[in-house]
């Protein structure tokens, strides 16, 4: 009866399914006060700011402004490439003086009612001087642009390289050089609950409400920023309505409630609306990579160069200028490339500053690598499948240490490409896409073969003497038996929609022989538990789920000592099976309950020397990053008439490791396919050369409704990770990671027979159509 | 300056004072602790805030409170039994892993609601577009369908076996 492996329904869903979740926004305070922002309607300018008016606004009781705010730090970053020195804006909560974007927050104000203080945001009169913008990042870098920040005198922010092997050497064997530039255009994560916070100090203590991803870390910084001492300051994180990174960062409106509910003495609320989060909320994506893909005429690939342009924005969020850094770990793909080399360079620009985005990093990577190597295929006529087969790392040689150092922990590439193939017959779709063309009809099918690295941690490699994370990157764990053999587990990780409650449950659960239904999983919340480092990177099953299961593994440990000791056996010799801690072979044992009962109410039948209770800690810091890996493949028709892409189909074969809970990891994989299918064909954060955000809502930023996809066809194989006991690998990401490549792969495909080689994301009707008549002799 | 609506809010008569501009949605959750309806954007887009008014499913972020007077609201508090029995589209959404984050899920079984109830037996591209007003960012929607075909199931299995 173990549960690890099964499909158990969520335990978390009766609540989300009778409107009894508790999201930061549901939730009021005996004289709460509301919080909104006035926010810049320039891209960049001087401000003097008049909030007279404002102030005489029924029911407003204060209006701050920059200067007012007077926190001990600026907003902080936390991760520097390694080796380098880079040039760091100072941000505040509010702005000081100057405007760098539209949105950029510049005052706050606070009243009794959400309707009085949206009135009265209007009356805050803002002058504006206005100065000179930029808004592309390579003409930011030419000399004679307009600095975003005149103090940095430069709207370069770092250089950084990682790449191996000879690539000169790479280049010289190579017959053939493909050459693509390619724009991995900006995007928002746009989780369907916007961001909120309710901030209540008092008696010299903070609690802070906030829809996060990252409650431990918001803590942290919050105690730097506000000047205080981390126990001062307690962070939760209620039910979230998604992240998808969008809600992995310290953001200063935070701070501005947080430090406003020290000033007046009262709980503060602020939940922002729609365009607020569009135009505000850090953004993802937004690289130009420059690719040079060298191969024999016989299809082995010599060498990978890469030149990634960053567009950061106007500011660093927490993690903004190693975002592109986490691309150049997997630069290599799935693919054994002797010489590779990853050149970032970072540039500022009048636009809402960059971070994590569902994959950070990686789905840049990967889609220039599968669409590149799709583009060879056709350079070298090698069919495209066939010439990913001949590059592929084997699967008999993992570990595999790519060119730049990072080592792969398991693999099975192959394997995951013939598993595709049997959901999905190429051989019938050509012929059928053969016949259809001849009707003016127009199919097209794109494969994508990925690997990607999550699992965030190891702290050596991450941490400050290695890739510059200004903390470790370890999670943690407490499992804790109560006296009647219900259990608690705490975990530093924090979910916002994954599961956590169910998945974490099984673990424990197998381990200590009790149902998953005793078992309650308690996260997001710095006031109980031992500290974590939050969700995000596909880390919370490989790094926090391994935690559980080393520290119900120590519960176990000592559940068997004191079951010996009952029933003079030796600890060895006691197994957990069938829900008691019983004697091997025998029918003798204990149930949970009857072990913790005698471990809490009579510890005078302990063993000698043993502590009473039934809870232990664990602290996993990993030894490697996890690489999950997989083969999709996408088919779709293009409306030559009209350029609209239709997506037909789409098959993923996916290889997290061992499944916890399978019908979980597929709900990953499908909501990861539909955000990449989304960047792929619809989703474009857009600005104007003034720098005004001209997809500022939902109707202008196309999300994917159930009407753009398909049911999707997932299968898994199973490839352990080598890094964990529980073998397994992040999945959160990985869908979207793999997707857009076999989106574009399919439209370009589709389009070939007209003239159109390439093509940039988002796919609208517009750029496909225009592709058409470009390609046209 | 308020006005005075009466509503019959989940079979309940509701007294509320309102602004005339006050939106529905900010009536339910601020003024009568309904917080199972959302709030995810300020264009009528997402759909989280999906109620039935007098039986019909509605954005109520695009209707006044005002509107509602002398109407009949159900919520997704309103759908399950008296008796805790879950509607079967609840069933459905927990059985087919139709949830992850569930920011999105109460305006989506509205919604599915209200087609199920025009449509008793949709075939997928059906369901499809009966839902295309209402936005998830979790799920791919793969599972939000076979939800709704649960629960179309369990609500006319005659159909479904005809």
């Amino acid at each position: 009866m173990t549960s690890v492996g099964t499909p158990l329904k969520r335990k978390e869903d009766p609540r989300l399914i009778t409107g009894r979740g508790n999201y930061t926004d549901d939730m009021a305070l005996p004289g709460m006060l509301h919080a909104a922002f006035v926010r810049s309607d320039e891209a960049h300018a001087r401000i003097t700011v008049d909030a007279t008016g404002a102030r005489e606004h029924e029911g407003i009781l204060a209006v701050f402004t920059g200067e007012d705010i007077d926190v001990a730090a600026p907003m902080p970053m936390a991760w520097v490439p390694p080796g380098i020195e880079v040039n760091t804006p100072e941000r505040w909560p509010l702005a000081r003086g100057e405007v760098n974007h539209v949105g950029d927050p510049i005052a706050l104000v606070l009243g009794r009612s959400r309707a009085e203080v949206a009135d009265a945001v209007g009356d805050v009169i803002v002058a504006y001087d206005v100065l000179p913008v930029v808004t592309d990042p390579e003409v930011a870098l030419e000399s004679g642009s307009p600095l975003v920040h005149e103090a940095l005198g430069t709207n370069r922010s770092h250089e950084w390289s990682l790449g191996g092997g000879d690539i000169d050497a790479g280049f010289a064997a190579a017959d053939v050089v493909i050459e693509r530039r390619i724009v991995n255009p900006r995007i928002a994560g746009a989780p369907i609950e916007p961001r909120s916070a309710i901030a209540d100090f008092r008696a010299g203590e903070l609690t802070l409400w906030s829809s996060t991803q990252v409650p431990h870390f918001v803590r942290l910084f919050m105690a730097i920023v506000l000047g205080t001492s981390e126990d001062k300051v307690r962070v939760i994180a209620p039910d979230v309505g998604g992240g998808f990174g969008a809600k992995l960062q310290f953001c200063a409106e935070e701070v501005a409630v947080s430090w406003a509910s020290r000033k007046l003495g009262r709980p503060v609320k602020w939940t922002e609306t729609r365009a607020d989060h569009m135009a505000t909320c850090h953004h993802g994506r937004d690289q130009i990579a420059y690719v040079r893909m060298g191969a024999t005429r016989d299809g082995k690939i010599t060498a990978l160069h890469v030149k990634i342009i960053a567009d950061f924005g106007a500011y660093f969020g927490m993690l903004t200028p190693t975002i592109p850094s986490l691309g150049a770990f997997v630069m290599t793909g799935v693919y054994d490339i002797p010489a590779v080399k990853t050149d970032i360079v970072g540039a500022f620009t009048n636009k809402c500053m960059t971070d994590a985005v569902r994959g950070a990093g990686r789905p840049e990577a990967t889609h220039l690598i599968e669409v590149c190597i799709d583009q060879l295929a056709a350079e070298l006529d090698i069919d495209r499948l066939e010439l990913r087969r001949r590059n592929f790392i084997a699967a008999d040689s993992f570990p595999h240490e790519v060119a730049y150092g990072v080592v792969y922990d398991s693999g099975n590439y192959q394997g995951t490409l013939d598993r595709l193939l049997e959901h999905f017959d190429h051989g019938a779709f050509i012929e059928e896409q053969a016949r259809l063309r001849e009707h003016g009809v127009y199919r097209g099918v794109g494969f994508s073969t990925y690997t990607e690295i999550c699992g965030l941690a190891p702290s050596r490699v991450t941490g400050p003497e290695g890739f510059g994370l200004q903390t470790g990157l370890w999670e943690s764990a407490v499992v804790r038996v109560h006296p009647t053999g219900a259990v608690t587990v705490f975990t530093g990780t924090s979910g916002h929609g994954q599961g956590h409650d169910t998945v974490f449950a099984q673990i424990a659960a197998d381990r200590l022989g009790v149902s998953p239904e005793v078992v309650e999983v308690v996260h997001g919340d710095t006031g109980t538990g031992p500290m974590g480092l939050g969700t995000y990177g596909s880390r919370s099953m490989a790094v926090g789920g391994e935690s559980i299961a080393r520290a119900a593994e120590r519960v176990a440990e000592k559940a068997k000592r004191i079951v010996a000791h009952q029933l003079e056996a030796a600890p060895e010799d006691i197994e957990v099976a069938e829900g008691t801690f019983r004697v091997r072979g025998t029918d003798k044992g204990m149930a949970l309950a009857e072990i913790s009962g005698i471990a809490h109410v009579r510890p005078e039948l302990l063993p000698d020397g043993m502590e009473p209770a039934l809870e232990e800690h664990a602290f996993y810091d990993p030894e490697n990053f996890v690489f999950p890996f997989g083969a999709h493949a996408c088919e779709v028709e293009v409306d030559v008439e009209t350029g609209k892409v239709t997506v037909r189909s789409y098959a993923a074969v996916d290889d997290c490791g061992n499944p916890i809970n399978p019908m979980l990891i597929d709900g990953q994989v499908h909501g990861g396919i539909t955000h990449g299918i989304g960047q792929a064909l619809y989703e474009h954060i857009a600005y104007n050369d003034a720098g005004q955000l001209v997809t500022g809502t939902l109707v202008d930023y196309a999300l994917a409704t159930a009407a753009e996809v398909p049911s999707f066809v997932t299968d898994r194989t199973v490839t352990p990770s080598p890094v964990n006991s529980l073998g397994v690998k992040g999945i959160g990401e990985a869908g979207t990671i793999a997707s857009s490549a076999a989106v574009v792969n399919a439209v370009i495909d589709a389009l070939r027979p007209l003239g159109v080689s390439y093509i940039d994301m988002p796919c609208t009707p517009l750029r496909v159509w225009t592709a058409i008549q470009e390609a046209r002799p | 300056m308020p006005v005075t609506i009466r509503v019959t809010v989940n079979g309940d008569e509701r007294v509320a004072e309102v602004a005339p501009r006050d939106l529905l949605v900010h009536t339910l959750r601020d003024e009568l602790g309904l917080t199972g309806t959302h709030i995810g954007c300020d264009t009528s887009s997402c759909g989280a805030c999906t109620v039935h008014l007098d039986g019909e499913a509605v954005k109520s972020c695009t209707v006044l409170s005002v509107q509602a007077d002398g109407h009949e609201v159900t919520t997704i508090e309103g759908l399950a039994g008296a008796d805790g029995e879950l509607h079967p589209l609840q069933q459905g959404f927990w059985e087919q892993h139709g949830v992850q984050c569930g920011f999105c899920t109460p305006g989506m079984i509205m919604a599915a609601a209200d087609l199920l109830a025009r449509n008793p037996n949709p075939t997928e591209e059906e369901i499809r577009h009966g839902l295309e007003g209402n936005l998830c960012r979790c799920t791919g929607y793969h599972n939000i369908v076979k939800a709704v075909q649960h629960a179309a199931a369990v609500q006319a299995p005659a159909e479904v076996t005809a």
